[in-house]
């Protein structure tokens, strides 16, 4: 009797072990991506779609330069089966934590056949890492990207192709918006101050100066006679707004502003989006949001 | 012309002003404080603290968000407790000063990098909450002018039982009963510069300030309100050195004055008369009975 009962409970386990996976293959297991900012997520996502589940290093507000990471980015780093990095010394933290997970995933380089351009800085020669403000290399970031899940997933490939290109219709519509509204901004008013060097791509692709006292990374400090410089800067130019950014002390801009006099125009999402919520989520509406602050600070 | 490069600046940019206003209140009350840290064998209190008050702003955070108030006053809170633990177990126990901080800001530390994982937040407190000598808005002007004028007024008032604390700590015992009420108000005042250094100024000017010259001043004499004076003449002169030459310079402004304050200290280290190397090279003359 009693070896009886021990055989049907050792039979009843085996079935319902077997059950389980049963119900686990109903799903489809989603590609397990991870990018190192908010933006690049975006951007994950949008090409992605429904086959990937996408997440981001450095979340929504925070700053990619100065970033200290996590045993846990490790674990998630590992668990990938593919990277993305922005690249172009944006992150300067990602190379050893890559080694030290010890992750197989392949890191796909978003920037990679980017024209990149350098720092107006002071003398030194500075690659500017903020490609991703000029639409036109938004594109090849897409493009980029479905070709990294394609390489990691073929089974999805046209599904990538797909999405990517209703992206970069999407992304065409927004270059068109953008466009248009800057050109109702007259050119000599195209020139604002902000944090740090962030829109280098975007002053070149759309017209516009910026003007910056921290250089181009948030690391670095300001110096004294740089504050000078843009507060004599901006009283000689009659530059109308400073604009915040999401990522940085806003200190020292109001400081700038209260003494030149030029108002504060808004706060440009410069290097991360809002959160989902708020009025950056994606890339598109940061820079649409963005075109929105300067014109409404430059137009009046 | 020389009113010109050496006032120009400052008259013709309020923001240096600001910055000079800023380092001098901070230079009149560090520096004393830093004398007696080095005396006490404490001298690195003030890096220790600028990761022990981690878990305090980080609370804040959790209540409040990003806004400057609450992340400073939970530092605040934080540096104290750290402080007044690290001064309880050294008068408690066999660990000294040192020791005892030593422990308990490691153990702050840790757990504040746990508060922060677990509400998985992306942002960087202390790059938040550390300010920068070119941008002192009026009220971070204030809280330096209110920290630096309640510390030195706690300091004339309790001057004679720190110095006796410092020096003799049984003396005092012995004589009197405001050994701990001494001990504790001088580690309040010491959290209190530090922590509202970091938020006005940054980690670097803060602990700098205090330290090095103070460190500079003790080997240039031996008597204590020498010390103390000297001490605050060369963190005021570093600071408006400091200036000039980053306005001019282009160089980050509180590094800057910090490698003042650090020229100034390796002089004193070479030709210091209460202590300084040269005193190898050619020494006095011994006394004679």
């Amino acid at each position: 009797m009693a070896r009886f009962c021990y055989v049907i409970t050792f039979i009843l386990l085996w079935l319902s072990a077997a059950a389980v996976p049963q119900a686990k293959a109903e799903g489809l297991p989603k590609l397990p991506v991870v990018a190192t900012f908010s933006i690049l997520a975006d951007f994950a996502r949008n090409v992605g779609g429904e086959r990937v589940e996408v997440t981001a290093l450095v979340g929504s507000n925070g700053d990619t330069h100065v970033y200290q990471p996590k045993p846990d980015d490790a674990k998630k780093l590992a668990a990938a089966r593919l990277i993305l990095v922005n690249g172009l010394g944006l992150e300067g933290w990602i190379d050893r934590l890559i080694k030290a997970s010890g992750t197989k995933a392949p890191v796909i380089v978003a920037t990679k056949g980017i024209r990149s351009q350098q720092m107006s800085g002071e003398g030194h020669i500075e690659l500017d890492p903020h490609a991703w403000q000029s639409i036109v290399n938004a594109k090849i970031y897409a493009a980029n990207i479905r070709d990294g899940l394609i390489a990691a997933d073929p089974d999805g490939a046209s599904t990538y192709r797909a999405n990517a290109d209703a992206y970069l219709s999407k992304l065409d519509k927004l270059e068109q918006e953008v466009e248009t509204a800057i050109a109702k901004i007259p050119p000599e008013k195209r020139q604002i101050i902000t944090t740090h060097d962030a829109f280098g791509y975007f002053g070149r692709a759309y017209g516009f100066r910026f003007i910056a006292p921290e250089g181009v990374s948030t690391e670095t400090e300001a110096s004294a006679r740089d504050v000078a410089k843009i507060i004599r800067q901006i009283k000689a130019e009659k530059i109308p707004a400073v604009f915040l950014e999401n990522v940085t002390d806003p200190r020292l801009l109001e400081r700038i502003a209260a003494e030149s006099g030029a108002k504060i125009g808004g706060t440009l999402y410069s290097d991360a989006l809002s959160a989902p919520d708020g009025p950056a989520g994606t890339y598109i509406e940061m820079m649409r949001n963005n075109v929105r602050e300067l014109s409404a600070a430059l137009t009046n | 012309m020389f009113y010109d490069l050496l006032i120009g600046p400052f008259s013709d940019f309020a923001f240096m002003r600001r910055a000079l206003a800023g380092t001098v209140a901070l230079a009149a009350a560090g520096p004393p404080l830093g004398v007696f840290l080095i005396l006490r064998r404490m001298s690195l209190t003030g890096d220790a603290m600028s990761h022990a008050i981690l878990p305090g702003a980080a609370l804040g955070y959790l209540v409040a968000g990003l806004s400057l108030g609450p992340l400073t006053i939970g530092g605040l809170a934080a540096g104290l407790i750290v402080a007044a633990g690290s001064g309880v177990v050294a008068r408690a126990t066999i660990l000294r000063e040192d020791a005892s901080l030593a422990a308990f800001y490691l153990i702050s530390l840790a757990l504040g990098v746990t508060i922060i994982s677990l509400r998985g937040s992306n942002i960087d407190l202390l790059h938040v909450l550390f300010g920068s000598v070119l941008a002192l808005d009026d009220s971070t002007l204030i809280l330096l002018a209110v920290i630096a004028s309640v510390t030195l007024i706690v300091l004339a008032l309790l001057y004679r039982p720190l110095v006796m604390e410092t020096v003799d700590a049984g003396f005092l015992a012995s004589v009197s009963g405001s050994s701990g009420f001494v001990q504790i108000a001088f580690l309040t005042l010491v959290v209190m510069n530090l922590v509202g250094g970091f938020q006005a100024l940054g980690t670097l000017l803060a602990v700098g300030m205090m330290m090095l010259p103070a460190a500079s001043a003790m080997l240039m004499t031996g008597d204590m309100t020498l010390i103390i004076l000297a001490a605050v003449v060369q963190g005021m002169l570093a600071g408006y050195a400091g200036l000039i030459i980053s306005f001019y310079a282009g160089l980050p402004t509180g590094p800057l004055i910090i490698l003042v304050a650090g020229i100034f200290y390796l002089a004193a280290l070479v030709f210091g008369p209460a202590g300084g190397l040269l005193r190898h090279v050619k020494p006095g003359r011994h006394l004679e009975a």
